[in-house]
């Protein structure tokens, strides 16, 4: 089917004009700052000089348009500027933290379908039951849930009171070495050096802000599955696949469950933009050293080119996440790029 | 071979359990095809569906038995029941496009079915289900057996619903409703296969309609249900020439039929002289050269070509044609409200292509052409009551207030036929033949000269489409507009108009005289399409009176047929 | 709000709603938290027994008691004050939100929805540039850069927001765009201003109505979130938010009623907003119910 490959490459080229957008709206978040740039650029002790000598190299007495092309030359060079708090290009910050934001954010995302998607399907299949109701319950309650509330919660239970989880500071306690980095994900590097101990130690430090991040994304994923497996049920295709005859199994998961999978896998878009945000949070209350922690330790400190830095990212990270969740879309439902969405 | 006794279907609603079947009764003998005919609401869906044990949540049969070669499909296991759909007894289903899973590959999609009922086996199914596929006459079914069905036509989706139906080679067959929505030609193509499958595998078959003349075609016996309940039962001849039963009449009646005039269409009782209406030679709208052209991916598009008509004043015209003939973009640039790519619409003389669309609704002209609408609950908007839609026009174009408002409203109902207490009603608490009441009360508020009747019967029941048929005639001879009939039917456009105009691929393919295109059509096109239309049997006392011609010709207005009663 | 204001549309309106209450009395439940937290909204700064910004080092830290139903914080202040006060604060800040981003996106949708052409696209893609950033990053980018200040925090959010009821607004509208009550509304006079203002608009109030609804509960997360990583809303001044930052710091060492009442309020506050969603569905849109 050339017409699904050309759709295919027609997406990849529209996260371009997007990705350009991301820029121009970073650029624009730099330039608004309140006041005067190159006195929030030379920092808090800086002299009438030094600000004349940062206004210069942030090319400030330059135009605007000028200086938005100096910004994307630097952006293509992977330069998003120095960090006033730590004195290390920001680039380098986000790209040594990044992993471990990721492999929090993954984890959850795989907890969270792993249960939400199930408890969909059995609340769709099996309405007014008390599958259902805890369906019902779960998805109103857990998106009520404020992530930085319920990670306090977890700490005061599961440290406090209960002792059973490790004190809530980091990626991993101090007593372990870290694994050699090889993917940048503690999980995975323990593992392939076969350092059970260590992947022991970090999961226990995952588990809890994992729970709470996939607390807060399972209400919409279990949502969208339970509303999109109803109307699957009720298709005329179902009444035909019934009518003639095929198994209940069948009817369910080869007809039913692979339709509703696609307004589920739509959701995930706005789901991983949920989870990218609340992972700031999460990772403020966990102490956890991502890109989120970075980013709000940079905000106390009004370090502004990390916090645009970390924006930035983040835009890039999320346009290629939906990129790739329409993708794999393109490859469940053959009528991708045949019609208007 | 099949035997329903007192059967009841239920569903429970919030106020209660509603019995949608009220104990009916019949027998399906082996070989036999069956015809099961009602309108909107007579549960003969449910019935089938309640064979099938398919009902949707929260109907259950509540009493009665129904045996299937000795099998009681209320009683039976899940599991029995299981072996039985598809094997056994199989279905086909109105829209086939939905009825069909989208994202599977058709050819899959009739494996399943040989797999599930073990007629075939990892190695052979796919060769067995191309061979499925061309006993429905689908051509090239090695390809077609990879495609999904959004790369098919509605025909050839209803295609494969029926190889899927018949792949495991069931006894008894159920089509329900198995082509509303597919054109005529279509639908005659498909009724014709089914029947010849059926007929060559000597299988039974239940055909549900709401179309007394399909089932007369392609039935040996029909079952008349009304509101639950069996009213009449027999055979089509039979039942047609005398009906014994009421309510079998008065759809016998109203069913379009050749020689039929609009009033015999009628039950006898109501059946009151048709006035006149009268034509002039003055022409009241001259179209020359209308072109509608839209970009294409390969290039432009012509949604209508040179479109040429003149309609006189009183006239009117029927506009037939099959589903993107062009037939609705032409009434919606007559009515101005899509811009034409080329051409002109002389309205007395003034070129109304000339006004965009978009600028016309403040223009003079506006009040003179008007519209009634196809879908009668799509065209009122959902949030006004029914007399906030129709004092709309009068509101914003003869700016008419208060009390005056008020009083026309209710004339304007009246004139319409509609009960003065409906008027504060909202559109989904009125009926479907009440609702296009509605809109046609709406489209005449600003006294149109011309009025575009865009298949104002589409939607609704046979009976009901008789009663609005009449009122827009009896509403013709008495303000003298000119209509326009945009339909897909011949038989029904002949009642109404003098003239027609027939259009395929955006172009006029023949034009005339209703009658002499009827009964001598000078283009191929317009022979199938009227073959095509299933024909029923005339009733007695119709068939008694001498076929007289349903409206006046356009030179000569006269009086139509006396009543009988 | 106009959604309120709205006129019934169907004379079986009430009785419908009563079924829905009846039948469901988590939301009338809903209801009656609504009613409570915007009773603490206007009257609480009045009721509460303590000033909220009162301190006193001699009863710092102190267990919830009966003098102090909620416990006292770090700094001696009444928590059960701080928390009925913040109330006001985090009701304004998301309702402005929520009322500035429905205006905006509303005429935006509908404008986009009923023109199509580049119109539709232009808008299309200033959206998918907001859509693409994570939208919680995005309000902490708008807020460092344009300043900490509640009123940029309402800027942030309702920013955040457009997208929702643009696109909600514009599809509502374009599925309209050629219905044929649209079509009777051209034929019977009706500029094109006026068909969208008067005919289609008001029927996709309904679907908004439950997004208004859901998204005051997201705008009140949202801004909480944001105080808590130390942006907006600035200390002492009471707020949900902030209150839990400030207890975090407690929670290790065992004094869990700083964070917990303000923590709690906050997600009843959302609770509550996301039943009413769940009810009002219920009661525009019968067939839901299952």
């Amino acid at each position: 089917m050339a017409g699904r490959w050309t759709a295919v490459g027609l997406r990849i080229a529209q996260s371009v004009p997007v990705v350009l957008g991301v820029v121009v709206i970073s650029f624009l978040l730099t330039r608004a700052l309140p006041g005067d740039p190159a006195v929030q650029f030379a920092g808090a002790a800086a002299t009438p000089e030094s600000i004349e000598q940062v206004r210069a190299s942030l090319g400030l007495d330059k135009p605007l348009l000028q200086q938005f092309l100096i910004y994307c030359g630097d952006l293509l060079q992977g330069d998003l500027g120095q960090s006033v708090s730590t004195g290390r290009p920001v680039a380098e910050e986000l790209a040594s933290r990044l992993p471990a934001s990721l492999e929090l954010t993954l984890t959850a995302l795989i907890l969270s379908c792993a249960i939400a998607i199930p408890l969909g399907v059995l609340a769709a299949t099996r309405p007014g039951s008390w599958v259902d109701q805890l369906c019902r319950l779960l998805v109103t309650a857990g998106v009520s849930l404020p992530t930085f509330f319920t990670g306090i919660v977890l700490i005061y239970v599961f440290y406090y009171l209960l002792g059973i989880a490790p004190s809530p500071l980091g990626r991993l306690d101090f007593i372990y070495l870290e694994p050699d980095p090889v993917t940048g994900f503690f999980l995975v590097d323990s593992a392939l050096m076969g350092d059970w101990e260590t992947w022991l130690g970090t999961l226990k430090q995952l588990i809890l802000p994992a729970i709470t991040l996939a607390l807060f994304t399972l209400a919409p994923i279990a949502r969208m599955t339970r509303a999109a497996m109803l109307a699957a049920l009720s298709a005329d295709y179902i009444r035909t696949a019934r009518a003639a005859g095929l198994g209940r199994g069948k009817v369910l998961y080869g007809y039913a469950f692979r339709n509703a999978l696609l307004p589920v896998v739509t959701t995930l878009g706005m789901v991983f933009s949920f989870v990218l945000g609340a992972n700031v949070l999460v990772e403020k209350v966990f102490a956890w050293p991502g890109i989120g922690s970075y980013a709000v330790e940079a905000l106390v400190v009004s370090d502004y080119a990390a916090v645009q830095g970390f924006v930035l990212c983040m835009a890039l990270l999320f346009v290629l996440l939906n990129l790739a969740i329409d993708l794999a879309y393109s490859v469940i439902d053959p009528r991708f790029g045949t019609e208007a969405k | 071979m099949l035997s329903i006794k007192d059967l009841k279907v239920g569903f429970r609603t919030r106020r209660g359990e509603v019995e949608a079947v009220k104990g009916i009764s019949f027998e399906l003998a082996k070989g036999e095809r069956l015809g099961i005919v009602g309108e909107s609401g007579s549960g003969k869906s449910v019935t089938s569906y309640a064979l099938m044990r398919i009902l949707d949540a929260g109907g259950r049969i509540k009493a009665g038995e129904a045996v299937y070669s000795g099998v009681d499909l209320r009683r039976a296991s899940e599991r029995s029941m299981k072996a039985l759909r598809g094997r056994e007894i199989s279905m086909i289903f109105q829209n086939p496009r939905a009825a069909l899973n989208p994202i599977r590959k058709v050819g899959h999609q009739i494996e399943d079915v040989l797999r599930q009922h073990a007629r075939a086996t990892r190695a052979d199914a796919r060769q067995k289900a191309i061979a499925a596929l061309e006993a429905v006459k689908i051509r090239d079914a090695e390809a077609r057996y990879e495609a999904y069905p959004f790369e098919l036509s509605g025909g050839m989706c209803q295609r494969v619903v029926i190889a899927i139906a018949l792949a495991c080679d069931p006894k008894l067959l159920i089509a329900d409703e198995p082509t509303t929505g597919l054109d005529i030609t279509t639908q005659k193509a498909v009724m014709d296969l089914v029947d010849d499958l059926v007929r060559a595998r000597g299988m039974s078959s239940i055909l549900i309609t709401h179309d007394l003349g399909l089932a007369a075609q392609y039935c040996d016996r029909i079952v008349v249900m009304k509101d639950g309940a069996i009213v009449e039962a027999g055979a089509p001849g039979a039942l047609f020439v005398r009906p014994s039963h009421a309510y079998t009449r008065k759809l016998v009646d109203a069913t379009p039929r050749r020689g039929a005039t609009l009033r015999s269409l009628l039950p006898e009782g109501e059946r009151t002289a048709l006035a006149p209406h009268r034509v002039s030679d003055d022409p009241l709208l001259e179209v020359r050269g209308l072109t509608k052209t839209y970009a294409g991916k390969s290039g432009p598009v012509h949604a209508v070509k040179r479109f040429d008509l003149t309609v006189r004043q009183g006239e009117s015209v029927g506009l037939v044609g099959e589903s993107g003939c062009g037939k609705s973009t032409t009434s919606a640039m007559l009515v101005r409200l899509m811009d034409a790519s080329a051409g002109e619409i002389l309205f007395r003389g003034t070129d109304l292509a000339a006004i965009p669309a978009a600028e016309f609704a403040r223009h003079p002209l506006r009040p003179k052409i008007q519209m009634v609408f196809q879908d009668a609950t799509d065209s009122l908007n959902p949030r006004h009551s029914a007399r906030q839609s129709i004092a709309e026009p009068l509101k914003r174009m003869t700016g008419l207030s208060g009390a005056a408002l008020t009083a026309r409203v209710e004339e304007l109902a009246r004139l319409t036929g509609l009960p003065a207490h409906l008027l504060d009603r909202f559109p989904h608490q009125l009926s479907g033949g009440q609702k296009a009441r509605v809109g046609i009360a709406r489209a005449i508020a600003p006294e149109p000269d011309f009025l575009i009747l865009d298949e104002p019967t589409a939607a609704l029941d046979v009976s009901i489409q008789a009663v609005v048929l009449n009122l827009l005639a009896d509403l013709r001879a008495r303000l003298g507009m000119s209509y326009l009939f945009v339909s897909h039917d011949l038989n029904v456009v002949r009642l109404l108009c003098d003239r027609v105009v027939v259009m395929k691929g955006g172009e006029i393919v023949e034009v005339g005289p209703a009658e002499r295109v009827m009964n001598d059509p000078a283009s191929e096109y317009t022979r199938a399409l009227l073959s095509a239309a299933p024909q029923a049997p005339a009733p007695a006392t119709s068939a008694s009176q001498a076929p007289a011609p349903a409206t006046s010709t356009p030179q000569a207005p006269s009086a139509a047929t006396p009543p009988a009663a | 709000m106009t959604v309120q204001a709205d006129p019934p549309a169907r004379s079986g309106t009430m009785g419908h709603v009563a079924y829905v209450l009846r039948e469901n009395p988590v939301t009338a439940l809903s209801f009656a938290l609504f009613a409570f937290f915007l009773g603490s909204a206007l009257f609480g700064p009045m009721l509460v027994p303590y000033d909220p910004l009162a301190t006193e080092a001699a009863i710092a830290l102190q267990p919830p008691s009966a003098a102090h139903w909620f416990g006292t914080d770090s700094l001696g202040r009444d928590v059960f004050s701080r928390v009925i006060v913040a109330t006001r604060l985090d009701l304004v800040i998301s309702v402005a939100a929520v009322a500035l981003s429905f205006v905006v996106g509303s005429v935006l949708g509908a404008v986009a929805g009923y023109r199509g052409g580049w119109t539709d696209i232009i808008l299309n893609r200033v959206l998918d540039t907001i859509m693409a950033f994570p939208l919680f990053v995005l309000a902490m980018g708008i807020v460092a850069a344009l300043g900490n200040s509640v009123a940029n925090i309402i800027y942030a959010t309702a920013i955040i927001n457009v997208p929702f009821y643009a696109r909600l607004v514009r599809a509502e509208v374009n599925i309209r765009r050629e219905a044929g009550f649209t079509q009777a509304a051209k034929l019977a006079g009706n500029s094109d201003a006026r068909v969208v203002a008067f005919h289609i608009f008001p029927n996709a109030l309904p679907p908004m109505m439950v997004q208004v609804s859901l998204n005051l509960g997201w705008a009140i997360l949202n801004a909480a979130g944001l105080s808590f990583i130390g942006l907006g809303v600035r200390p002492p001044t009471p707020e949900w938010g902030i209150m839990v930052a400030e207890g975090a710091n407690f929670i290790v060492s065992g004094e869990w009623w700083l964070a917990l009442f303000p923590g709690l309020w906050l997600m009843l506050a959302v609770f509550t907003f996301n039943l009413m969603g769940d009810g009002l569905r219920d009661i525009v849109d019968p067939r839901r119910r299952t």
